[in-house]
């Protein structure tokens, strides 16, 4: 299978302090699933920033779609990013539009017809559970329902990527089942979704998926297949 | 460079409306009462310079100084008799001693009308085209058949106020061209300020792969309208303060002031001002825009 993403010997620094991530090497295959588990300030979401392409790393190369992402025009980066749905850790919706256009943004910025944007946002709405709040705005809406509000806007372009931070911390397990399951069809639909988590239970779920750990700035086990049950670090668990 | 002013309704959407107190509407509007008064006068002065140039052009005074009265009307008809038989002459005619006598009564009273004062005889000339060849064609006739005469032409005395008014015009112009440049200033100033206000929108923007001109279209929209309508608002306060304006200087009754009129063609132009800023604040606005956002990744 083709890789997606390819990261050797990255390391992140931000100013001048020490480095978040360092020598971190890996490849995540097309069309698989991966975990991404470690500590808090392990670096999970330093590293998921370079694979959605929010920060550029200090040193390292960074091949994703079969390109440099480290030296990628700027001008071309809006073309990356569309093809990489993100679910931000603290949700990042737009505060002051409805639950409908926070999940239309990316069909909106993609250019598609205002006619072709309705179907679909409605159809995300039915699947993460909130047909009856299209019209609320974030600040109305529940903590797990603006997870889910931002879980439906990073899938409704179906991604060849999709990077969840932490996608289900906000939600009951039932809703954080049905929302794995959602990750699991697009994945069965080709994307290659990589899920950061702390929540061991979920890495039980998906058959098949790859873990990675990170421990202080350091991947442990890049490509590592998922260990049932998984055994979690000392300071994990 | 695309300067796309309609966004559609879900873009409009984008920026927050309710965060923004819309001040740039009415700082646009007086910033535009300022430009189309500058402008107003700078039109008017330059139509009546225009005015005064093209009236003045071509006309002399023939005055013939002389003493003694029998020589001095010898010479006067024989002054009008060679201006007559001159072809640059379209009109001469002699200002009669009545005439004469009110035109000096501001300085020498009812002694002006004194019979045995010696004043000197004047012919009002027209010339049809007042070049400096026939100017001294004419002066050269009247000289030969007048020894007495003096000819002075119009525009000497007059181009003092001429070049004051020019200089009025070149004033308004540079006023106009500085309010512009202060038009410029303020949307950027305002863009950036917006880009602050909406960083994090922007910023999700951009992580779901909008381009910088995507975002800098939602701005120049923005703040083009705001230039639109605070500048619809501020020239018809201008113009309206010019049309007073206008209708007070017709009252005066003043033949000078009379030629600061403005044509149907500086009256649309005026009108046109509101969309030459809104166009001007467009480009601003998108120019700081993408000089921003092109600091970031």
């Amino acid at each position: 299978m083709a890789n997606i993403v390819q990261f050797e010997n990255v390391g992140l620094r931000y100013g001048t302090g020490q480095e978040t991530l360092s020598d971190v090497s890996f490849t995540l295959s097309t069309g698989s699933f991966y975990f991404l588990t470690g500590a808090s300030g392990a670096g999970k979401t330093s590293l998921l920033k370079l694979l959605y392409l929010a920060q550029r790393p200090s040193r390292g190369l960074i091949r994703l779609f079969g390109e440099d992402a480290v030296t990628l025009p700027r001008k071309r980066l809006p073309g990356f990013r569309r093809r990489i749905g993100v679910v931000f850790q603290d949700f990042r919706l737009v505060p002051h539009l409805s639950a409908y256009d926070n999940i239309a943004l990316p069909l909106r910025v993609s250019g598609v017809p205002e006619s072709d944007v309705e179907a679909p946002v409605r159809e995300m709405l039915a699947w993460v559970g909130l047909s009856d709040r299209v019209q609320a705005k974030p600040p109305t809406l529940s903590g797990g329902e603006q997870q889910r509000v931002a879980i439906a806007r990073a899938v409704i372009g179906r991604p060849e990527i999709l990077v969840a931070d932490e996608p289900t911390g906000n939600v009951d397990p039932d809703m954080a089942e049905r929302l794995l399951h959602l990750f699991d069809s697009l994945n069965r639909l080709g994307t290659t979704v990589v899920v950061a988590t702390h929540d061991f239970h979920l890495l039980g779920r998906i058959p098949g998926a790859h873990m990675m750990r990170l421990d202080k700035g350091r991947l442990l086990d890049p490509t590592g297949s998922l260990r049932f049950p998984p055994v979690p670090l000392e300071d994990e668990a | 460079m695309s300067v796309r002013l309609i966004t559609s309704a879900a873009d409009r959407r984008l920026l927050d409306e309710s965060r923004g107190t819309r001040a740039m509407t009415w700082i646009m509007a007086i910033m535009l009462f300022l430009t189309v008064l500058a402008a107003a006068l700078g039109l008017g002065t330059l139509s009546a310079a225009t005015l005064l140039d093209r009236q003045l052009a071509g006309r002399l005074t023939v005055q013939i100084v002389e003493p003694v009265e029998h020589s001095r009307e010898a010479q006067t008809v024989a002054a009008m008799d060679a201006l007559h038989r001159l072809p640059e002459v379209v009109k001469a005619t002699e200002v009669g001693r009545a005439q004469l006598a009110e035109l000096l009564r501001p300085w020498l009273g009812p002694d002006g009308a004194d019979p045995d004062l010696p004043v000197p005889a004047m012919i009002d000339v027209d010339l049809g085209i007042g070049s400096d060849a026939a100017v001294a064609r004419v002066t050269h006739a009247v000289m030969a058949a007048a020894p007495a005469a003096r000819v002075d032409r119009h525009e000497a005395w007059m181009s003092p106020i001429s070049r004051f008014m020019n200089l009025i015009t070149w004033l308004a112009a540079g006023l106009v061209l500085l309010m512009a440049a202060a038009t410029a200033a303020v949307v950027l100033l305002a863009a950036r300020a917006g880009l602050e206000t909406h960083r994090d929108t922007i910023e999700v923007l951009h992580m779901l792969g909008s381009t910088d001109v995507q975002v800098a279209r939602l701005f120049q929209r923005r703040i083009a309208l705001d230039t639109l309508f605070g500048g619809v608002l501020g020239t018809a306060l201008a113009i309206g303060t010019v049309v007073l304006i206008g209708v007070q200087l017709t009252a005066l009754g003043s033949d000078l002031l009379g030629g600061l009129d403005l044509s149907s063609r500086d009256w649309v132009l005026l009108g046109l001002f509101p969309i030459a800023f809104a166009l001007l604040a467009t480009v601003a606005a998108r120019l700081a825009v993408l000089g921003v956002l092109r600091r970031n990744l």
